[in-house]
């Protein structure tokens, strides 16, 4: 099933981040502070060495699967709005491996994204039973699957992974059960770098080619797009249900795993992940396609992780950056404006060029007599 | 300054198509103007240009004789031209009065009662017979559309523009808009009638403009012009309105459904003791008011809707528990009733709607992997072969295409299963001459190649044109089985209305 999404995707993105740092830079100005120095610092803080880099890179790990989590159950026509839960539970199956499992490292390495996947799996696909047996809508079921994930936080971190001192995280992970690996803290010269990477970029090809060119992903988006032309010719919906609630979960349970054994270390008790809605966003303005998604996903990043420098280094407060992402969410979300403004440019290049040819034409023929 | 509306050289183009090139209109003061052409001949661009929904690329507009630049449809409200949509644009909720005044309410307290009065005056006026004490949800889809109609007038539209006005309604309320059309040119209205149902053309119209595939091919007298010349003009052919169809030899039972009971929506009895059977080589069409039962008994067939009691035979086997993919492969074909809902994927290519029920088999895919070259091989074949037009071919979005285009595109698809029933249920159902003269061709010749149709349509002329057997429907039991030949339209008719055979022999 190739759903088109609209050629101009792309510059809609583009005009969107446009106008949200725009909006960011009026801001800036009307507190009184010099947006370009703001800016400068922002950029900075994400981009300004390998070391930052790496931390940009390192949070775009986590936005990309939740991003990604949410594209692909939107291409159902579902709205998982559950990732934040789905990621708690992927994280903490993540973590108890990390803790209990010790086997060489590529078997290990296999064990912990298994189990990650399928703790988040769990929390998807409980939803999506939900939705496809009794019709139970799934934003309203997957926001109770986040709390029941949150408070189970609660029960199994003080049962299981207590901390010799700290009542309100786990213990930490060894740094040699976590997902960092030596040689890529090495080429980026520390911070929160980690395989996780390889994880996402992985998983965004995947999910592409999984969409594109199997008998699955066009049953998945069949459903998405109109359901009863999907049920009038024999797939199974409510099975599609069930399947992209389960895959999408899976992808947030990764992105649980990435942020919990490879950004940080441990799993704090009462914190909801905020990535869990960023990711949302990211899906947004990457026009849930899964490269979208990816180039969202680095450019929230460097957001993220450029915002305390920009705090540190300027009067601006860090709040300036999540303002930037809401506008450009705004921006994304009335596309329909650009759309219409790229339509309208195209078509007046294409009256150009008619013109001229028209033009040519009759130069020719007048040549011709 | 006689002519009232004048669209002059108008072009509009759109990514891939000019629906609009080089077309001129011109309407004259108090007489009923129709616009013919086939679905995406452009007749509706013409009309939003006018009311100033799009913008032409090039031309020029005139009201009255004077240029003027419509931007949008509250400037056309200014020049009093007023437009009744295909799909009205109503509150549910609100009364007539309410809907009516909608965005023009005066001040800041609403006075319903004079603008009630007002209506009510204007009402009797016309001949529309409208309550305005109404509340919309409550009255028929006719009565809808003579609120939006009231609508206009309330503005003082001097110019009325209806939009295929007649898709949505019985034969008795065409015929009585047809009297509000002509009462409306009496008190000094002009109207612009879009369609294309020609004897309505026939029946109202004093002049006609007529539109092929973007171009202007000529404007005629109505009452000096033949249907069939009419016809011509707007296919650039000549049509043949009687299917021509050979005896045959009905062989087989292919479908046979026996003692069936389905539940509708509401969940009573919308199918009763049913039993039919569709016997290879054959086709039989299923008369009946809508509503009586044919919906459920269609979907029954093919899936979609559970059955209560009873039992449905495909060639022999009990069909009546598989699953939908299992009746697709067992050979049935459908064509859907509502084509947009359930006949195609919108948002997808045509492409990959025309492999919607096959993408899992091979050639098309093999463990999982679509084939895309197959399939997209497989798609252009079906639009060579059923004339789908398109502007970006089989890549196209179905939702691009025109109405009868998305349903050759559907026809096309069911015929290349090749399935040894084919369910057609109002497969011609808003199209044109040219498309319906096509699609009945297809089916026919789907029955010679000695398959088995089942067509449901609440059209008499179609069931009577295609059908060797009538079944009638009424309140979802059959009234009877008739063969084509040994009856007539009337005592259908009668049928139709739940008198059996012969009671009215007697």
């Amino acid at each position: 099933m190739k759903v088109k999404i609209k050629s101009n995707a792309f510059l809609i993105a583009v005009s969107a981040v446009i106008l949200g740092l725009l909006a960011g830079g009026l801001l800036m100005m009307s507190i009184g502070s010099n947006p370009f120095e703001g800016f400068y610092y922002l950029f900075r803080g994400g981009l300004m060495n390998m070391e930052r880099i790496g931390n940009t890179i390192s949070t775009a790990i986590t936005l990309m699967l939740v991003g990604l989590s949410v594209a692909f159950a939107f291409k159902t026509g579902l709205f998982n709005i559950g990732a934040a839960g789905q990621m708690l539970v992927g994280g903490l199956c993540a973590t108890l491996v990390a803790h209990y499992v010790f086997i060489p490292r590529p078997f290990y390495l296999v064990v912990i994204i298994f189990c990650a996947f399928l703790g988040g799996a769990l929390w998807g696909v409980i939803p999506g039973i939900l939705k496809a047996k009794f019709n139970v809508h799934e934003v309203v079921a997957t926001i109770m699957m986040n709390w029941i994930a949150y408070w189970s936080i609660y029960y199994f971190v003080p049962a299981y992974l207590k901390g010799p001192s700290l009542e309100t995280e786990s213990k930490s992970i060894a740094i040699g059960q976590t997902l960092r690996s030596p040689w890529l803290t090495g080429i980026f010269g520390g911070g929160y770098i980690n395989l996780g990477i390889f994880v996402a970029i992985a998983a965004v090809f995947v999910i592409k080619y999984v969409l594109d060119k199997t008998t699955l992903g066009f049953e998945l988006k069949a459903v998405g797009s109109n359901r009863f032309c999907a049920e009038y010719a024999g797939i199974k919906v409510n099975r599609n249900v069930v399947i992209s609630m389960m895959i999408a979960g899976g992808l947030a349970g990764l992105a649980g795993m990435a942020y919990y054994t490879g950004y940080s270390r441990n799993i704090q008790i009462g914190v909801m992940p905020s990535m869990g809605f960023d990711g949302i966003a990211v899906a947004l303005l990457g026009a849930s396609n899964p490269i979208g998604v990816l180039f969202s996903a680095l450019f929230f990043g460097m957001l993220q992780s450029g915002k305390g420098f920009m705090n540190a280094m300027t009067e601006v407060p860090p709040e300036i950056a999540d303002t930037i992402i809401a506008t450009i969410i705004y921006f994304t979300a009335t596309s329909v404006l650009f759309s219409r403004f790229w339509d309208s440019v195209g078509r007046r290049k294409r009256d150009k060029a008619q013109q001229k040819s028209d033009q040519d034409e009759s130069k020719e023929e007048v040549s011709h007599e | 300054m006689s002519h009232v509306i004048e669209m002059l050289n108008i072009r509009k183009e759109f990514p891939g198509i000019v629906a609009n090139d080089n077309i001129t209109l011109q309407v004259e003061k108090s007489e009923i103007h129709a616009i013919l052409g086939e679905n995406g001949a452009g007749k509706s661009t013409l009309m939003s240009i006018l009311f100033g929904l799009y913008h032409a690329d090039r031309g020029t507009i005139k009201v009255r004789g004077q240029e003027v630049h419509i931007a949008s449809p509250n400037d056309a409200t200014d020049l009093g031209i007023g437009m009744v949509h295909q799909h009205f644009q109503l509150v549910q909720t609100f009364t007539v009065t309410e809907n009516i005044i909608l965005g023009k309410e005066g001040g800041f307290v609403l006075d319903r009662k004079s603008a009630a009065r007002k209506i009510k005056a204007l009402s009797e006026q016309y001949g529309l017979r409208v309550n305005p004490d109404s509340v919309i949800e409550d009255i028929t889809v006719g009565m809808q559309q003579r609120v939006e109609i009231l609508k206009m007038l309330y503005r003082d539209a001097e110019i009325l523009i209806f939009d295929e006005p007649t898709a949505v309604l019985t034969p008795q309320e065409i015929e009585e808009l047809m009297q509000i059309m002509r009462n409306m040119v009496k008190e000094g209205k002009s109207v612009i009638l879009i369609t294309h149902k020609l004897d309505e053309i026939k029946a109202v119209a004093d002049r006609c403009t007529i539109i092929r595939r973007g171009k202007m091919v000529g404007v005629v007298d109505v009452a000096s012009t033949s249907q069939a010349k009419m016809a011509s003009m707007m296919v650039g052919r000549p049509v043949n309105f009687k299917v021509v169809k050979e005896d045959m030899e009905a062989g087989k039972p292919v479908l046979e459904v026996k003692d069936l009971h389905v539940l509708n929506i509401k969940k009573t009895p919308a199918v009763k003791n049913f039993s039919l059977q569709v016997r290879a080589g054959e086709i039989v069409g299923i008369a009946g008011v809508d509503g009586n039962g044919q919906s459920e008994l269609v979907e029954a067939i093919t899936g979609l809707r559970p059955i209560v009691s009873g039992s449905i035979y495909i060639n022999g086997a009990d069909i009546s528990q598989a699953s939908i993919r299992e009746r697709n492969e067992s050979g049935v074909g459908h064509i859907p009733e509502d084509r947009q809902k359930r006949g195609l994927v919108m948002a997808a290519s045509l492409s990959s709607n025309m492999v919607i029920k096959e993408y899992y088999r091979e050639p098309f895919s093999k463990h999982g992997i679509l084939h895309q070259d197959t399939i997209d091989k497989h798609a252009q074949e079906i639009c060579d072969a059923f004339d789908v037009r398109s502007g970006e071919g089989i890549f196209s979005h179905a939702g691009k295409l025109s109405g009868g285009n998305q349903q050759k595109a559907i026809v096309g698809r069911e015929m290349a299963l090749e399935p040894d029933l084919i369910i057609a249920v109002q497969p011609t159902r808003g199209l044109d001459v040219g498309a319906i003269e096509y699609i009945h061709k297809r089916l026919v010749e789907h029955r010679d190649k000695g398959k088995a149709v089942l067509l449901v349509s609440f059209e008499l002329d179609e069931i009577f044109n295609l059908s060797d057997r009538i079944a009638v429907m009424n309140s979802g039991e059959l009234v009877d089985v008739v063969e084509t030949k040994r009856t007539n339209e009337e005592e259908v008719g009668l049928m139709m209305a739940g008198v059996r055979n012969k009671e009215a022999a007697l």
